[in-house]
């Protein structure tokens, strides 16, 4: 499941950008010192195979719809998890300029969803572990199946809490979280089969392609005291930013009351950090509480007339750029 | 099996479109890429109940949109298709937000409702300037501009790669889902029983592509490194741009334009 812009605030986009951002440029690093030049066409050029298995639906077991091929674990277990996480994040770069899928500012949030759990935590920590080095039918689907789960388990997780801390949803976090966990069980368990039964096809015909994966990174290689240290910051900036957000939720609550008692502002309640996160917030909101502190001709005859403005403003403001689009359209010469 | 050729072919046709030749598509692709970047910033930074406010930010892709040439249905209607996410999860908002935050004569209309489209429109919005940033730069010019800015270069070659073999590697799977469609008589479902093997010998003959362009690259003396030609540069145009349109929208977060205009209009 792909985040949206339209559900994100700047300060949860910018976040996990830059923490994107940061996974991507250590991948770079690394992919250039271990300087297997091999691996550059192969990365291209398995990009674009995701794109194309994702073209082929196959139907899903015992339900009659069908699904596609979502690719990351696969990338994982053929390239490994730094040129697999470099892989999929170019694949949803290009969805992202592309189909829109997502938009500009999500990609960081798709990237961290899509791209990290598979490649840096399912596939090393679940999938080798589980598959071992030359596993039968019975344990590849297993592993693959477990390993696809967690991965789309921990994505979903992702983009409800992106979602709730961006606060442009009004879903409550515990409701979304039982609407999109079970979802995403059914797209883990399909996934892991889907990627199995690739896997096994690949095993059966060229054995080195799979093994060599394998052999090339001994899992001690893999910094995992640096990961774990790179997922607490992540979580304490993501904290950071959801405790920011607490605070100034009460938005509509703020209001109704202002309806009760006729007061525009809830008293403040006396903690220290939460008067510093007030301050700070009234320095960095360009207008705070625009549009919800009801003025004082808050009367209803008032607040109608407010809202008939807004109304026949934001018609006009279209008509008007529509009207600069057709002025600057080019004529079609004649001829 | 005509949908996958149809996907692909829309996909080339927004490609095709960076071709054209027009002012926005002349300037250097840095200027649109961190335009764009602050239009989406300023949409997004609006608190969730804000409506009318948003709405003059679409001057920005109807203005590239006219002066780039490009075909507004076609634009629009891949907006359109990035919807169903967003609205989704849009559509809870009236179920868990009931106060009524605006009144139109007798009409009472609750914050889920304001703030469900206020997410439609923050993702046309967000679409329209992603689809119209590719309509008038192009991927690979996108992906220089990113590397110009700090973009790793391991990123940016594996970007240009992906995006060469996209269509190849489209046109294959294409392919192979019309052959087997053609040969199943009828059967509708593809099993995953043979959903591995045919997507396997994809994976194979993709792997075996790879070592022959590998081998191909070494001829050609290939050596860790890609070259690529760098063209255009920040001049006074690009500053104007980016400054003028940066400074609009920044002038269009603090003031409600809609909101003056109607009260403008209306005499409130």
């Amino acid at each position: 499941m792909h985040m949206a812009d339209a559900l994100l605030s700047p300060a949860v986009g910018g976040t996990l950008w830059a923490a994107s951002a940061g996974t991507i440029a250590w991948c770079s690093a690394r992919m250039r010192r271990e300087l297997d030049d091999r691996k550059v066409p192969l990365m291209g050029v398995l990009g674009a195979f995701v794109f194309a298995a994702q073209m082929i639906n196959f139907t899903i077991p015992a339900t009659g719809s069908s699904g596609h091929l979502g690719g990351g674990l696969l990338l994982a277990i053929l390239l490994g998890p730094h040129a697999a996480f470099l892989t999929i994040a170019s694949v949803l770069f290009i969805q992202a300029l592309f189909f829109a899928d997502g938009g500009l500012l999500a990609l960081g949030c798709n990237i961290f969803n899509l791209g990290v759990f598979p490649a840096f935590l399912a596939y090393p920590l679940v999938y080798r572990p589980l598959a071992g080095r030359h596993p039968g039918q019975a344990r590849l689907v297993l592993a693959a199946v477990v390993a696809a789960v967690t991965a789309l388990q921990l994505g979903a997780f992702a983009v409800v809490v992106e979602t709730t801390a961006s606060g442009i949803s009004a879903l409550p976090f515990a409701g979304f979280l039982l609407l999109m966990q079970p979802i995403h069980l059914a797209i883990g368990i399909i996934e892991g089969l889907a990627t199995a039964a690739v896997i096994a096809f690949v095993v059966r015909a060229r054995p080195e392609l799979v093994t060599a994966a394998l052999a090339g990174r001994p899992a001690e290689q893999l910094p995992l005291r640096g990961m774990l240290a790179g997922f607490a910051l992540a979580a304490l900036l993501l904290g950071g930013v959801v405790s920011w957000f607490a605070s100034e939720h009460p938005d509509g609550l703020e209001w109704s009351i202002a309806r009760l008692t006729g007061e525009t502002e809830l008293p403040q309640p006396a903690g220290r950090l939460h008067g510093t996160l007030a301050e700070v917030q009234e320095k960095v909101a360009v207008l705070p509480d625009y549009t919800l502190r009801p003025g004082p001709a808050a009367e209803p005859a008032g607040r109608a007339g407010t809202s008939l403005a807004g109304v026949v403003g934001g018609l006009a403001t279209l008509a008007l750029c529509a009207l600069c689009g057709l002025l600057l359209k080019k004529r079609p010469r004649r001829g | 099996m005509l949908a996958i050729d149809g996907n692909l072919l829309d996909f080339k046709r927004l490609d095709l479109l960076a071709l054209k030749e027009s002012p926005v598509h002349r300037l250097d692709p840095r200027a649109k890429v961190l335009t764009t970047l602050v239009f989406i910033l300023c949409v997004v930074s609006f608190d969730r109940y804000e409506l009318a406010a948003l709405l003059p930010f679409a001057l920005y892709p109807v203005v590239l949109l006219a002066l780039g040439d490009l075909p507004a249905g076609y634009i629009a209607r891949k907006v359109a298709v990035v919807l169903p996410f967003a609205v989704m999860v849009g559509l809870f908002n009236p179920l868990f937000d009931r106060q009524v935050l605006l009144q139109l004569g007798p009409l009472d209309i609750w914050g889920g409702w304001l703030s469900c489209l206020s997410i439609v429109v923050r993702a046309l919005l967000t679409a329209a300037a992603a689809i119209v940033l590719v309509a008038i730069t192009g991927f690979p010019a996108i992906c220089e501009a990113l590397e110009r800015l700090g973009m790793p270069r391991v990123f940016a070659v594996q970007l240009l790669f992906l995006y060469r073999y996209i269509f190849v590697l489209a046109d294959e799977g294409g392919r192979v889902a019309r052959a087997r469609q053609l040969r199943a008589c009828g059967t509708k479902g593809l099993g995953l029983r043979h959903f591995g093997p045919l997507v396997g010998h994809l994976l194979l003959r993709t792997w075996e592509r790879a070592e022959r362009v590998h081998m191909a690259m070494l001829a050609r003396g290939f050596a860790g490194e890609v070259h690529t030609r760098r063209q255009g540069r920040f001049g006074a145009a690009e500053g104007a741009f980016l400054l003028g349109w940066g400074s609009l929208f920044v002038a269009l977060r603090l003031y409600n334009l809609p909101h003056l205009l109607g009260q403008l209009l209306t005499g409130n």
